[in-house]
């Protein structure tokens, strides 16, 4: 038999998509986990694209740039990465404290830096609001001093600080914890006072993780709702977050307002996180493994 | 103690009561209003406004709801996660960006889409209405967002913790003569069942206390579509606060036994390995 | 030259060293052998000011250090894991010691030539703009011991440092130790379990155990003449008989009439020579010796007899 007539390779052994495996169910799962994901979370997100490719330029625009959307999107991003940076440092304080020390009552506070995760944002909102009024457990004594923190960026601030903290923490803390003694005596071998080896051996170290935890703290706060609706006071142009603007959009059955937003600040929160995600790829690229 | 690579004592000390002031003040005295002001006119009115018929059709609901979305999430996170873990395939980490995306899209978003899908104007909106169906502004659209909301929960948990546990417990029993069902029954469920039920727990917390997406599907109707959360909004906004917060502390007690359990379980199962997580 | 004046050091309640003292002369460079958990590694530390002794003085050149932190003692330390800063790259790591300074830094210039110096003078050349990833195990513990000797110490200690090394480059890289060491004629202190390296490397060998120091002598004395018999068999290779008599595998001839019957076990190559195990009638105890290459080897099953060369005894 020549070459030219021998019978081409069965379809199953010329191209293998996965390795084979001995466990079983891989259709029936995959083919599950695929199918409850596509329903359940890629239709309904396209719907959002979809529908905003279908929208005209101007239609978008009149809505989703319009003077009073951009006032939200600079409230939401803004208060979201003034939020993140406090975090950034005092998660980083908490993450150390934990890791680094031992002190009566350790245990209770590592439980309630993941309150924030646990707590409903309804019940967050209306408890800070009560804290922060002009009559509030705390805001009585601001008030007299002229500073007004509820109905203002700094109440949503304080919020999103709320919401967003135990992302930085629970980012920092594993990677703190396996950091080994071993660099940082190395560095007090070689002369570096404490501050030293913190800046230069252990912050370096630490600092993609530290860039993790404020990514998801600011993520999670440009689109917060319940903990803020209450504190901030809603006034449009001043104090409305870009995720109620949506709302109300909604409300007047402007749908096409309201996908025109939510896609706006799609993208600019895909992109933010795109850059952040470039930027520790790159890190990790050039430090090997 | 090292020395050599520690900071000296009082730095320490100030370091962890500057953490512990910082930690009490943002988050414990919020939890602490909570409490304080649902019993502020004392434990009778607070027993009352848990009484009323519309707090409990809320309470219901929220049971409800959680009681369909936690096993559901349940049920594809444990074979989202034999699937990514067990085998391997091109384009598995995209799959596992794709199940977090519910993690990164605002609340409000994930409520807007399903309004924008089953809404009276959506696009399944008139072939709805034809066949007398309502999804947004009823309980299916409720508990369809909150599954999209905690659709990543459990197997964000599961994924990490059988990927380090690989698979080769499993492959014995395989070669044993156990059928897959059977393998996964006897080895990798008592394998997983702790990290489990700390998703299960985490999923749980989040299904009963959302409140962006639910509130843009339900159309707040009092005593047919209001969740706790959202009933707890509307008392606040008509200035009832004892019963706001009563209904609050109620969410905030279970958050406390969440935390709770949470803790027990890391601490006694080394869930997470290293110091506290 | 560095004194250690019965230290004592106790970790919660695992004594780990009780009463050691030492004198290391200018220039030499000591092993400090022994099995985990004999504290040889925690003495090493001690002398660095990593960890703080519960009692005793350590002193260099006669003054007490024991109050000075690591960084004021000016030793070169070199951990077993190398502790490389994975972020930054191998020339900065080199050149870290020095531009922490805080009196008198060294221009930017001079630091980056000294940092080269020292790669070249550890055959690194070249590798400075890498990172500590993208070398290899070997690199990567030239880099630490470079980075130790920027700093200009007056003594080097290192931590068991090619134990986390292959066979081959463990065994390069301590003939290049040696090699430095003769040329730099720096006072080094290395940990080390095992004894080979200990007796090729060292002039004197201080053999631990539990806390404390069985024998100090050098290689020669520490094989030779085993002070104890811990020592007798924890250096080389040691076959004990009954009645605390130790003899060397090589200690021992065969003889065709006389001396004590073995009966064979096994019988292997091992480097130049049959390796043969074998028991004495009546005792369960396996002995090993070794048979010339050149004869036939014993066959398993066969009586030998056998009579020590040398031997030691350590009565009970």
């Amino acid at each position: 038999m020549t070459a030219s007539t021998a019978a081409p390779l069965p379809r199953t052994l010329r191209r293998r998509w996965r390795q084979p495996s001995v466990l079983p169910g891989f259709g029936l799962t995959f083919g599950l986990s695929l199918g409850w994901l596509t329903l359940i979370v890629l239709i309904p997100l396209a719907t959002i694209f979809l529908k905003s490719a279908g929208m005209g330029w101007d239609q978008f625009v009149a809505v989703g740039l319009s003077p009073r959307a951009l006032a939200a999107y600079r409230l939401s991003f803004g208060t979201a990465a003034a939020a993140g940076l406090v975090n950034a440092v005092f998660g980083l304080l908490v993450a150390w404290v934990l890791v680094r020390y031992s002190f009566p009552g350790q245990r209770i506070i590592g439980a309630v830096v993941d309150l924030p995760f646990a707590l409903p944002t309804a019940v967050a909102g209306i408890a800070l609001t009560t804290l922060y009024s002009p009559s509030g457990w705390v805001g009585q004594f601001l008030d007299p001093l002229g500073i007004k923190v509820a109905f203002t960026p700094i109440g949503i601030t304080i919020a999103l600080v709320f919401i967003g903290l135990p992302f930085v923490v629970r980012s920092v803390e594993p990677v703190l914890a396996d950091l080994g003694h071993d660099v940082e005596e190395a560095a007090a071998t070689l002369g570096a006072s404490r501050l030293q080896t913190f800046a230069r051996v252990i912050f370096p170290a630490i600092a993609p993780a530290l860039l993790t935890g404020f990514a998801l703290a600011f993520a999670r706060g440009v689109g917060e709702y319940g903990s803020v609706i209450f504190i901030s006071g809603n006034m449009p142009g001043r104090t409305e977050i870009a995720p109620l603007l949506i709302v109300t959009q909604l409300e007047q059955y402007n749908y096409d307002g309201a996908t025109a937003i939510a896609t706006v600040m799609m993208l600019v929160s895909f992109a933010i996180l795109l850059a952040l995600n470039l930027v520790q790829a790159a890190g990790r690229r050039r430090y090997g493994a | 103690m090292k020395q050599s690579t520690t900071e000296s004592r009082a730095l320490q000390f100030a370091l962890i009561a500057l953490a512990m002031v910082f930690l009490s003040f943002f988050l414990l005295l919020p939890l602490v209003a909570v409490f304080g002001e649902a019993l502020k006119a004392g434990i009778g009115p607070f027993l009352d406004a848990v009484d009323t018929p519309d707090a409990l059709s809320a309470i219901k609901l929220t049971l409800l709801i959680a009681a369909i979305s936690v096993p559901l999430n349940l049920v594809f996170g444990v074979v989202a996660s034999w699937a990514i873990t067990k085998f391997q395939f091109p384009g598995k980490s995209l799959l596992i960006s794709l199940i977090d995306l519910p993690f990164s899209v605002s609340p409000v978003v994930s409520g807007l889409i399903f309004v924008l899908l089953f809404g009276a104007n959506g696009w399944l909106g008139p072939w709805l209405a034809e066949h007398d169906l309502k999804i947004i502004f009823a309980v299916p659209g409720i508990v369809l967002a909150t599954v999209f909301i905690t659709f990543p929960f459990v197997a964000r948990e599961l994924i990490p913790l059988m990927m380090e546990q690989g698979k080769d417990e499993e492959e014995a029993a395989i070669s044993l003569g156990a059928s897959g069902w059977q393998t996964f029954r006897h080895v990798t469920l008592p394998n997983i069942r702790w990290g489990l039920l700390y998703g299960v727990l985490l999923c749980n917390a989040r299904a009963m206390g959302e409140f962006g997406a639910v509130s843009v599907v339900s159309g707040h109707i009092r005593g047919e579509t209001n969740t706790m959360p959202l009933h707890v909004e509307i008392l606040y906004n008509e200035y009832d606060f004892v019963g706001a917060f009563a209904v609050a502390s109620l969410l905030a007690g279970l958050a406390l036994v969440t935390l709770v359990a949470k803790t027990v379980l890391e601490w006694r199962f080394n869930l997470h390995g290293s110091a506290r997580h | 030259m560095i004194r250690v004046q019965n230290i004592t050091k106790t970790f919660g309640d695992f004594p780990a060293l009780h009463g050691i003292d030492l004198e290391i002369e200018p220039g030499e460079f000591v092993a400090l052998l022994g099995p985990s958990g004999s504290g040889k590694t925690t003495l090493l530390r001690i002398i660095a000011g990593l960890e703080f002794q519960d009692s005793g003085e350590v002193l260099f050149d006669g003054e007490d250090v024991s109050s000075r932190s690591v960084g004021e003692r000016q030793v070169g330390f070199v951990f077993q894991q190398y502790a490389l800063f994975k972020h930054m790259t191998v020339a900065e790591n080199v050149a870290f010691g020095l531009s922490v300074r805080r009196k008198g830094r060294p221009a930017k210039a001079d630091i980056r030539a000294r940092a080269d110096e020292l790669l070249r003078l550890v055959q690194l050349e070249g590798l400075g703009k890498r990172y500590p990833g993208q070398l290899s195990g070997g690199q990567r513990q030239r880099v630490a011991l470079a980075r130790a000797l920027a700093i200009e110490p007056r003594l080097l200690l290192l931590d068991e440092p090619f134990g986390a090394l292959d066979a081959k480059v463990r065994k390069d890289l301590r003939r290049w130790l040696r090699g430095l060491h003769e040329s730099m004629g720096l006072t080094s202190i290395f940990v080390t379990h095992d004894q080979e390296e200990a007796l090729e490397l060292a002039d004197r060998v201080v053999v631990m155990d539990h806390g404390r120091i069985e024998q100090i002598g050098t290689p020669e004395q520490v094989y030779m003449e085993p002070a104890s018999p811990f020592v007798s068999n924890f250096v080389g290779e040691t076959n004990q008989l009954p009645g605390g008599v130790h003899v060397r595998p090589h200690d021992i001839e065969l003889v065709p009439e006389g001396g004590t019957a073995v009966t064979v076990d096994n019988v292997f190559r091992k480097g130049g020579a049959w390796r043969v195990e074998g028991r004495i009638d009546g005792h369960d105890k396996v002995v090993e010796f070794d048979v010339d290459a050149a004869l036939t080897a014993p066959k398993l099953g066969d009586t030998v007899r056998i009579k020590p060369l040398r031997l030691r005894e350590f009565p009970a």
